[in-house]
């Protein structure tokens, strides 16, 4: 007989309420040979879901390539790890926690931190940076202000109390994210690689000893519920199922678990993440090819009556699972005891491949570990190329819009180009105060940056961070993405976002050694969305391939779209580089009066899907221009190389703005002007005029002009300051065109612009208001 | 001159501050379960967020066992250096007088200031000449120093840079024998030019300096 078998079983309606199709529940009915009981449902349920088993996203993944010299642990573990030379280890991942945060946001983004934290400290890694990418709608409204808000005081709340530095990140604004933000938080750790700890379950006989925090309703179902389906109506009915974090309790678990680890008296060690105790246990019998005997009456429970399979899937935070032998459960509970956690034996290491469920002396599951992880059904996806455009137009911003400079009168239908059109000194100011361009310091603020006393570079003083090692050397780390661009082109688009992140590190002086991921999509069973995400991991892959940048781990959040319709594709992209000296890491401001300024790369900015089309309301591109990765490689190492040399004085990617917003924000990042030839303008006008087009439209500003000052062409090209033998030995490795030259306090081209720094300064300032 | 560093649970910055204090001596951790002070010519209670502050900051954590012995080792006249969450602690031990509330913007804030130094006379500020200006930065969420009476003032956020709207832009104060100091500003992140800036180091060589004499 079954277990609990004479309890009324749950039906295949229920199964379905739990987020398994019809086709699913068969399946299950055929793996355990009879109708699963409640907790067998319940753990099937979770396991199964698209957060647990990647069943959508799993074929795709394993085309990434994932081998590297550096790599010291590679994906399937609970973050990646790279060798940064004398036997240290960093170990990263990026996770996203984006439906937790569009119902609750404070808590969905504190526990987003923390479970990422707890990732890098399950494989024995110190935690000592976090990242935040972050989308929301337009800041305009009220719901968008109220989740931005929110969830940057739940990032600080977690990571300024774990003391835990959050070193960088990036936040971008747009209509489609409106009622599904993103929350993605990446950690990074530190250990000894001889130290690091993998998840497997070994040795028949040992003791699981579950320590951290008790155990209550919490999330109960967050995995399946959350994050496995689309957002709607009623979402705030949901509630419950975020979890709640406790910034204070991961500290105790976290000083606790390395403490355990330093002392060898562990065998393995997993987190308990999304569906709780269930996939940790299961995940650590399946990768050790054993099975699990586990009571749950002996697990610290924080409110009575708790049923067994509530237990199972609680996702309650700060809980950590670990492999024991005999001999050493009672040094283990001692040293939880000093750390003031609850430390529990609740089960036991067996032969038999299964996961049993006790409760005391009843079995009330009991479930084969490789139907559970391995054997979930696999579902190929069903691209197809969208037809017509998938996102709405844009509203143009008030500069841009029909009525600006001209009376109501004369306004003639939506989207029209302006009575007046705008000048190159208004579109640039327009394009600082952008949410997408403006200074992120009223965000970074309300972060401890500094705490560990390794961070060499702040957040906003380059284009990466930079962290010490005990090496001596310094690691940089950047996490980037424009779903923008990848909605225009997911291939193009993605490449993209890989390019901007070496580009980021380039800056600084610093070579890529691994790459983490966070793939986030709509609902991969509509076709446009498969299309949309097997175009971006086809590129991820290739451009990973084309750069010898292996992905050491990932995460995928898929489902992300409401009633609204999808949000863009978003792939975020986080990477860590090494530089060997630490002080002449490179900074993104200028910092000498006379320096020259240069434009460095290929450079071949188009208006498509830029900022400034954005804020002028045009429609996406339905393609963008293919990057050529190996020139951009080499662009890429002509600056990294320079850098490192000391021959530059600052070091800016050309990103979102482009051309003169890169040069307005060096400005702004040194304090000091700049005076700019008109020269290099036209010329780069010139070359990037339609060969067909007899010449460039006239007016204030003809398109080919915009292109060169607002274009974009991410991570192909640089802005650099330094002294003549400074560019002299650049310019021998790569492209260079000299654009003018340091000084004064404005930024000026040539006689017909002059914007003075404070005016830049107050423009940039724009985010400023959103945290009163 | 070796220095003691407390740790609670839910310190942060004990690390930097231990860091810090082998900068100019010999420095330990000491744990909050233990009342013995180990011998340590100077003790520092270090930042962060003690028994995770959920009550009111620096509450508890002055009820653990080695509070009641570094409230003696005060009282007998030995250096104590509290920095931001020991600060905090110190001003609920009544070793210093006073009480931090909640910046007047309720968000956290972590930003490099100038801070100048006004009491030149105290156990962590005797190395610095008076009026000089220290570069340090800040990080806290209640850092708002008020005080019903007069206090003894070591140092003042310069240049309007009050991040937290304390009262006179107080930023750190003694007791009145000028043996135990308490700032909200974090010094032992500002010993590393590379990190940022090296005027910290000053609090650290004033203890050292006064052990010599």
């Amino acid at each position: 007989m079954r277990p609990g078998a004479q309890a009324v079983s749950p039906s295949v309606e229920d199964a379905v309420a739990l987020g398994l199709t019809r086709a699913e529940y068969a399946l299950v009915v055929d793996k355990l040979g009879g109708e699963p009981n409640e907790v067998e449902l319940a753990v099937f349920s979770v396991l199964w879901s698209e957060h647990c088993s990647y069943k959508h996203s799993r074929p795709l993944l394993r085309t990434l390539p994932t081998e590297g010299e550096r790599v010291i642990m590679g994906p399937g573990e609970n973050a990646g790890a790279v060798d940064v030379g004398d036997g240290w280890a960093v170990a990263f991942k990026v996770e996203s926690h984006n439906h937790p945060s569009a119902v609750e946001p404070f808590q969905g983004a504190a526990t987003g931190v923390g479970g990422i934290l707890r990732d890098i400290f399950a494989i024995g890694a110190r935690p000592i940076a976090v990242l935040d990418s972050l989308r929301f709608g337009e800041p305009s409204s009220p719901r968008s202000r109220y989740l931005l808000d929110r969830a940057v005081a739940g990032i600080g709340h977690y990571g300024n109390s774990i003391g835990v530095p959050t070193v960088g990140g990036e936040v971008y604004f747009e209509g489609p994210y409106e009622h599904n933000c993103l929350v993605n938080a990446m950690a990074l750790g530190l250990a000894r690689s001889e130290d690091m700890v993998r998840s497997a379950a070994a040795g028949v006989g040992n003791a699981l000893v579950l320590f951290g925090a008790s155990t209550g309703r919490d999330g109960i179902g967050g995995a399946s519920v959350l994050a496995s389906a689309e957002l709607g109506e009623g979402d705030a009915d949901k509630r419950p199922s975020v979890q709640v974090g406790d910034p204070f309790e991961e500290k105790k678990v976290l000083e606790c678990s390395l403490e355990l680890l330093e002392r060898g008296l562990l065998v393995s060690l997993q987190d308990l993440g999304a569906a709780g105790l269930t996939s940790s246990s299961a995940e650590m019998a399946s990768k050790g090819g054993v099975g699990v005997d586990l009571d749950v009456s002996r697990v610290p429970l924080r409110e009575a009556g708790m049923a067994p399979f509530e237990i199972m899937i609680s996702e309650s935070q700060e809980r950590m699972l670990c492999v024991v032998e005999p001999a050493r459960v009672e040094g283990v509970l001692a040293v939880c005891e000093r750390w003031e956690v609850h430390g529990t034996a609740i089960g036991t290491v067996t032969d038999t491949g299964r996961l049993r469920v006790l409760h005391g002396e009843q079995v009330v599951g009991d479930m084969p570990v490789a139907a559970l992880v391995d054997e979930c059904p696999v579902y190929e996806l069903e691209p197809r190329r969208p037809a017509s455009p998938l996102y709405p137009v844009p509203a143009p911003a008030p500069l841009f819009a029909a009525s600006h400079g001209a009376g109501e009168a004369e306004r003639s239908g939506e989207h029209a180009r302006p009575a007046v059109e705008p000048s190159v000194r208004d579109i640039l100011l327009a394009l600082l105060a952008s949410p997408n361009i403006a200074s992120r310091l009223p965000l970074f603020e309300q972060y401890d940056w500094l705490v560990q006393s390794r961070t060499v570079r702040r957040p906003g003083e380059a284009d990466a961070a930079v962290l010490l090692m005990p090496t001596g050397a310094a690691i940089a780390v950047s996490i980037d993405g424009s779903g923008r661009r990848v909605a225009a082109d997911p291939y193009t688009g993605t490449v993209e976002a890989v390019l901007e992140c070496t580009a980021n590190l380039a800056c600084v002086g610093a070579a890529p050694l691994g790459l983490t991921n966070c793939l986030n999509f709509a609902n991969p069973e509509k076709a446009h969305v498969a299309w949309q995400l097997t175009e971006s991991v086809r590129a991820l892959g290739d451009a990973c391939r084309a750069l010898g940048v292996p992905v050491v781990g990932g995460n995928v959040s898929l489902y992300n779209e409401g009633a609204q319709g999808p949000i863009y594709p978003t792939p975020v992209v986080g990477m860590v580089g090494e530089l060997p000296d630490p002080a002449r890491a490179g900074r993104a401001g200028f910092a000498r009066e006379g320096d020259l300024i240069a434009l460095v790369g290929a450079f071949t900015p188009i208006l498509g899907a830029s900022e400034l089309a954005r804020l002028r309301g045009e429609a996406l591109p339905t393609q963008l221009p293919e990057a050529d990765v190996a020139a951009t490689q080499r662009t890429h190492a002509a600056v990294r190389d320079a850098v490192r040399a000391g021959a530059l004085t600052s070091a800016h990617d050309v990103a979102e703005g482009g051309l003169l917003v890169a040069v307005a924000e060096s400005c702004l990042a040194g304090g000091m002007g700049a005076a700019l030839e008109r020269r290099p303008f036209a010329a780069l006008a010139t070359a990037l005029t339609p060969r067909r087009a007899k010449r460039a439209r006239g007016g204030p500003l003809p398109e080919p002009l915009a292109a060169a000052l607002f274009g974009e062409a991410p991570g192909t090209a640089f802005v650099v300051s330094g002294d003549r033998e400074g560019l002299d030995r650049l310019e021998a490795g790569t492209h260079l065109v000299e654009l003018g030259r340091v000084g004064g306090d404005a930024l000026a081209v040539g006689e017909d612009l002059a914007v003075p720094l404070a005016e830049l300064r107050e423009a940039h300032a724009a985010l400023g208001p959103l945290f009163p | 001159m070796r220095f003691g560093v407390v740790r609670f649970p839910g310190s942060c910055d004990e690390a930097d501050a231990l860091a810090a204090c082998r900068r100019v001596g010999e420095a330990e951790i000491l744990w909050h379960g233990d009342r013995d002070l180990r011998g340590v010519d100077a003790v520092v209670i270090p930042g962060g967020f003690s028994y995770g502050d959920y009550l009111r900051v620096g509450a508890i954590a002055r009820f653990s066992p080695v509070m009641e012995s570094v409230t003696a080792f005060a009282g007998d006249g030995g250096p104590v250096l509290g920095i931001c969450n020991g600060f905090q602690v110190l001003c609920e031990a009544g070793l210093l007088p006073g009480a931090l509330l909640p910046n007047v913007g309720l968000r956290f804030l972590c930003r490099q200031l100038d801070v100048e130094v006004l009491d030149a006379g105290t156990a962590f500020t005797r190395a610095c000449p008076p009026g000089d200006v220290l570069s340090i930065p800040a990080k806290h969420q209640a850092g708002r120093y008020h005080a019903p009476d007069e206090p003894r003032v070591v140092f003042r956020y310069a240049h309007d840079g009050n991040p937290n709207g304390s009262s006179n832009d107080i930023a750190g104060v003694a007791n009145e024998a000028g043996n135990v100091v308490g700032l909200m500003p974090h010094p032992e992140h500002a010993v590393d030019a590379l990190t940022g800036s090296t005027d910290g180091l000053k609090l650290f060589e004033s203890a050292l300096a006064l052990a010599r004499t």
